[in-house]
């Protein structure tokens, strides 16, 4: 019978039962957290909208045993919103499907509960954040999000040095299984030739230079989103069920303009 | 382990939606007490609703016929349609009894990390019911959660260009509730949708 007390993003919720949810967090010090919050689908519950996906929130959970994570899902008892980012993602469609990949992603590489991710936390509340300000251009956020998302889990690719030798760069070929740009002496079936643009693009998103990725061109943002989405899934080994939303969303934008 | 066809009737129900083993026996047991008359009113009701249900044709809800009660009523209003998730938020309009239009089912929202996405909802009928030009307002009354939000902002782009009236139901405070206990997000919506009091 102890109380825990956490901030964090929530992740997902799953309906359980008549008006109970399991809510997933991405929590500062536990890592990935699921927890039950116990009548929350009722209209007139104590904690109304607070734990909507995409909000930042400081928890207090309640756990049978000893530990948080163990005898059984810990509950809910109060939650306090930080910033409930949702509102601002919510109202553009580009916006919220790169929002619920930039969740699943985090829920993905956070595999083990409990296991403290404080790298994995903050990139995900500086991503929600600069999504829901609307400052960039949401499919750059999510590359960007994405790219870091892999470094800090250890799969950080090179656009630069080629990443079998280190020949220093620019390197013209582009391997998903050697692990980014690779010379012209190390390179294996499968390379890919991306434009020089779009590795340029890549290394700015991941380096955080703004500067130089929000004056890139839209055809070099697609070829670059499309060897993140690529690089992404031979890590993650699953596909990632929200991604093809995005491919879809920016494609709906695109034709509107 | 019962014997024949008491067991089945048990592992029958313990395929139900949260009806465990031991529920499952116990509602097995009462159905074997219960008097033969009201057995075979249950068995009727079950065989004639997997025949005579069907979904309506025009706006997806359950339906006896071709076309639900409401489309197939002249007195609703053809001009408005309301948007909603499932059949059981019909439900919950109708017994306001304040909306006199008809409805469309969506059949769900869309929900990305869920794998549904606007293809998998009846987005597509939606747009041709709206094609003729009788329609003049759509209500999105989609759950106000996120994945309902998000639906609702993708159908109003969706139907922009077609220039009709797109209105969005109200969210604020439950009526009976107290202040203090009010959420944020839902606080500050009630303060964004407040209205004159006209004395």
């Amino acid at each position: 019978m102890t109380l825990f007390r956490d901030d964090g993003i929530v992740l997902r919720t799953q309906k359980l039962g008549e008006a109970d949810r399991i809510i997933t967090l991405l929590t500062r010090r536990q890592g990935r957290v699921r927890a039950v919050a116990r009548g929350i689908r009722r209209t007139k519950s104590k904690f109304g909208a607070r734990l909507e996906p995409f909000s930042h929130v400081d928890v207090e959970f309640f756990a049978r045993g000893g530990e948080l994570i163990g005898r059984g899902l810990p509950l809910c008892t109060q939650v306090e919103t930080i910033t409930a980012y949702g509102s601002g993602i919510v109202t553009d469609y580009a916006r919220y499907t790169a929002g619920t990949t930039m969740l699943e992603t985090a829920e993905r590489f956070t595999e083990h509960e409990g296991e403290p991710a404080l790298q994995q936390y903050l990139l995900l509340v500086g991503g929600l954040r600069t999504l829901s300000g609307a400052e960039h251009d949401p499919r750059l956020v999510l590359d960007a999000f994405l790219l870091r998302s892999l470094a800090v889990n250890g799969y950080a690719p090179s656009f630069e040095a080629c990443a079998q030798c280190g020949m220093p760069g620019p390197n013209r070929f582009f391997s998903v299984v050697s692990g980014g740009v690779v010379c012209g002496q190390c390179r294996v079936p499968g390379s890919v030739v991306p434009s020089a643009e779009s590795l340029e693009l890549l290394g700015a998103l991941l380096a955080g230079d703004w500067e130089r990725a929000d004056s890139a061109e839209d055809r070099y943002c697609r070829e670059g989103s499309g060897i993140v989405a690529a690089y992404l899934q031979w890590h993650l080994e699953r596909g990632l069920r929200s991604l093809r939303f995005v491919e879809n969303g920016a494609a709906l934008n695109r034709s509107r303009l | 382990m019962y014997e024949g066809v008491v067991q089945d009737l048990i592992d029958e129900l313990g395929r139900l939606p949260g009806v465990g083993p031991k529920s499952a026996q116990r509602i097995a047991f009462h159905i074997l007490q219960a008097d033969p008359a009201d057995v075979r009113r249950l068995t009727h009701v079950l065989a004639e609703v997997k025949d005579k249900v069907r979904f309506c044709t025009v706006c997806g809800n359950v339906a006896q016929a071709e076309r639900c009660r409401v489309c197939q009523d002249p007195r609703r209003d053809p001009a408005v349609i309301c948007v909603v998730e499932e059949p059981k938020d019909v439900v919950a309009i109708e017994r306001t009894r304040e909306f006199r239009g008809r409805y469309h089912i969506l059949g769900g929202a869309i929900s990305p990390i869920e794998g549904v996405g606007p293809d998998d909802l009846r987005i597509r009928e939606l747009l041709a019911r709206l094609a003729d030009g009788t329609v003049t307002e759509l209500i999105l009354a989609t759950d106000p959660n996120l994945e309902g939000e998000a639906t609702a902002t993708y159908l109003a782009r969706m139907v922009k260009p077609m220039g009709l009236k797109v209105t969005r139901l109200a969210s604020g405070l439950p009526v009976g509730g107290d202040l203090e206990y009010a959420d944020e997000v839902t606080l500050g919506r009630a303060f964004e949708g407040r209205r004159l009091l006209d004395v």
